[in-house]
């Protein structure tokens, strides 16, 4: 059985603004299930004396000093914009219709 | 829609326990962002305080701004909580333009700090608010709703500015707040104006609720009387100003016991406050429940206060509002009742500054409790933002004491000051407001108004001396208020031989 469910998959799909086919839950359930299974081996090979880490890098309290550092300009920062408005991001409609 | 019927507030409190939970979020007045070194000025034009990595371009990476952890840790300090000795940063999945990255940086199950308390006054009784959690994350940018009346029901699009995106946000949460009973509104005002002095006296942000510097979010839920189990809750969201957050839980009350009367169902979501209804409305609807998916934020490492930092920042913390009032009342020599009053309209800070600039505590007192609050109160705005200093307060007070101003002229000057025409000098001068002291002048107008005055003249002559009140009256309004008082009574009574 799948690591993933089909279920599972259709639920982060909606979640991502993703429409997917029936053929398509089908086909990355079982790709993901794969990629799932790889990263579960992991914990086969971790002994208990190690404790489970997030992070890399053995460090910690990395912070930059609370100062201003130059801005894009507001063409810079729209530059990859579709639709740029007065200077601001245009974006489709966030509800739906109800 | 359904029409919903309200029970009344007081019907609701017989029947119904309200359980109150706050959570509030306090943005950070760092130079620079959360995550990135972009500006953090309030109304700056629209994505002029953007870069890379709080615009979530690819390749972009987070570093956590010094400034905001010590802050953060900070408050937790003040609020008496524990500071997590490690913790990390996660991610918030979610699908929504304003954040760009599609995720906040947030903290979830490891907060920087956590079970602390604050203990607040209502009524003349303290009641200890607990502190679940105060954690960092970082704010999110303003949509503008085009189209459908500028909300976001029925809204044609959005325009996105991101100056807001990254800024630091503390979010401060409490525990549930039970066995308030009919004081919940009360407490939960009390609770945002306590946290918002905190605040304040750390000096870690203006705490600007109109500004939205300061959010807060109201969790109810009624619980019937003689049961234990809670009942469901709803969030208003956002709710922006002191008087707001007393009138939303009040209205909420009132909403959801209509409801349960009624034989419903509380439904779990989240309402909006509006202002001129003094009402809540359901907010973004028929959504599915939230799924997050939280996870550690993998590019920034995690934060493991050293407990010396921790001591150091301690040192640092200041005296807090609750022990600054309890000092000042002791000094002050008031009531509870008396300190609470002042509290309650925001007199204590200029009380306090306008005693630094010379004034005796109970003169500052009388001016700022009485005809400025007076002044505040008909303009509608807040003590702290009339147009008079406590400095130039102090003045008006030891103008009355040298005796060059009586309280009248007093009032006229404070007028002169609001109304921009200086100080308290220069309004004395322009306007021409010293008492008559001219022993000359003044024993002119006592003759005159002893001649025009006759009947109550006689009175006095032939022992009333109660009559004298009403030719002091006239002296000063002769004199159009400037006459010292206690002067032309003496200078009535020597003349008609009463003295």
């Amino acid at each position: 059985m799948s690591a993933i469910t089909r279920d599972e998959v259709a639920h982060l799909a909606r979640l991502s603004r993703l429409a997917l086919t029936e053929d398509e839950l089908d086909h990355f359930a079982a790709q993901l299930g794969v990629i799932l299974e790889s990263v579960a081996r992991v914990s086969e090979v971790a002994a208990d004396d190690i404790p489970p880490s997030s992070h890399a890098l053995p460090l910690t309290n990395v912070f930059r000093p609370d100062e201003r550092q130059p801005s894009l300009t507001p063409d810079q920062a729209l530059a990859g914009a579709p639709a740029p408005e007065e200077n601001r991001f245009r974006v489709p409609r966030i509800l739906e219709e109800e | 829609m359904t029409v919903e019927t309200l029970t009344s507030y007081d019907q609701a409190l017989t029947r119904y326990e309200p359980v109150l939970g706050m959570e509030t979020h306090v943005e950070l007045g760092t130079a620079s962002k959360m995550f990135c070194g972009c500006p953090t000025t309030f109304g700056a034009p629209p994505n002029t305080q953007v870069c890379p990595v709080c615009l979530g371009l690819p390749g972009s990476l987070p570093v956590a701004n010094a400034m905001a952890i010590e802050s953060t840790i900070r408050i937790g300090l003040a609020l008496n909580c524990s500071i997590a000795s490690w913790c990390r940063f996660a991610r918030k999945n979610y699908f929504y333009p304003d954040m760009p990255k599609n995720y906040q940086i947030s903290q979830y199950d490891e907060p920087l700090c956590s079970d602390g308390y604050l203990d607040v006054e209502v009524g003349g009784e303290t009641i200890r608010i607990e502190i679940e959690r105060v954690h960092l994350e970082e704010d999110t940018g303003k949509s503008t709703h085009m189209g459908g009346a500028g909300r976001i029901q029925g809204a044609d699009y959005s325009l996105v500015d991101y100056n807001r995106a990254g800024i630091p946000l503390v979010e401060i949460v409490t525990k549930p707040i039970t066995g308030t009973g009919a004081l919940v509104p009360e407490v939960a005002r009390a609770y945002a104006t306590e946290l918002r002095e905190v605040m304040r006296s750390l000096g870690v942000s203006d705490v600007r609720m109109e500004e939205g510097s300061m959010r807060c979010d109201v969790n109810l839920s009624l619980m019937p009387r003689g049961s234990s189990t809670w009942g469901t809750r709803t969030e208003t969201k956002n709710v922006n100003s002191l008087r707001s957050v007393e009138r939303a839980v009040r209205s909420e009350v009132e909403r959801q016991a209509g409801v349960l009367d009624a034989g419903g169902r509380i439904v779990q979501e989240t309402r909006h406050f509006h202002e001129e209804t003094g009402t809540t409305t359901p907010g973004r609807s028929k959504e599915e429940a939230q799924d997050y998916r939280y996870f550690p934020e993998p590019d920034l490492l995690p934060i493991a206060p050293d407990p010396a930092w921790i001591e150091e920042l301690r040192a640092t913390l200041p005296e807090l509002p609750s022990t600054r009032r309890r000092r000042l009342q002791a000094e002050w020599s008031l009531s509870d009742l008396d300190m609470a009053a002042m509290h309650n309209i925001g007199a204590i800070p200029l009380v306090e500054q306008t005693v630094a600039a010379g004034a005796p505590a109970a003169d500052a007192r009388k001016w700022w409790m009485g005809e400025l609050a007076r002044r505040a109160n008909e303009s509608g705005v807040a003590l702290s933002d009339l147009a008079i200093t406590p400095g130039q307060v102090a003045r008006v007070g030891a103008l009355v004491a040298e005796g060059a101003l009586n309280d009248k002229l007093a009032r006229q000057v404070i007028e002169g000051v609001l109304a921009g025409e200086g100080d308290p000098d220069a309004v004395v001068a322009a306007r021409g407001l010293k008492i008559v002291s001219d022993e000359g002048a003044l024993s002119a107008i006592v003759d005159q108004v002893i001649a025009e005055n006759a009947d109550a003249a006689e009175k006095v002559r032939n022992g009333k001396v109660a009559a004298a009140g009403a030719l002091v009256g006239a002296v000063m309004k002769a004199s159009r208020g400037q006459a010292d008082a206690g002067r032309a009574r003496a200078l009535i009574l020597e003349k008609l031989g009463a003295s």
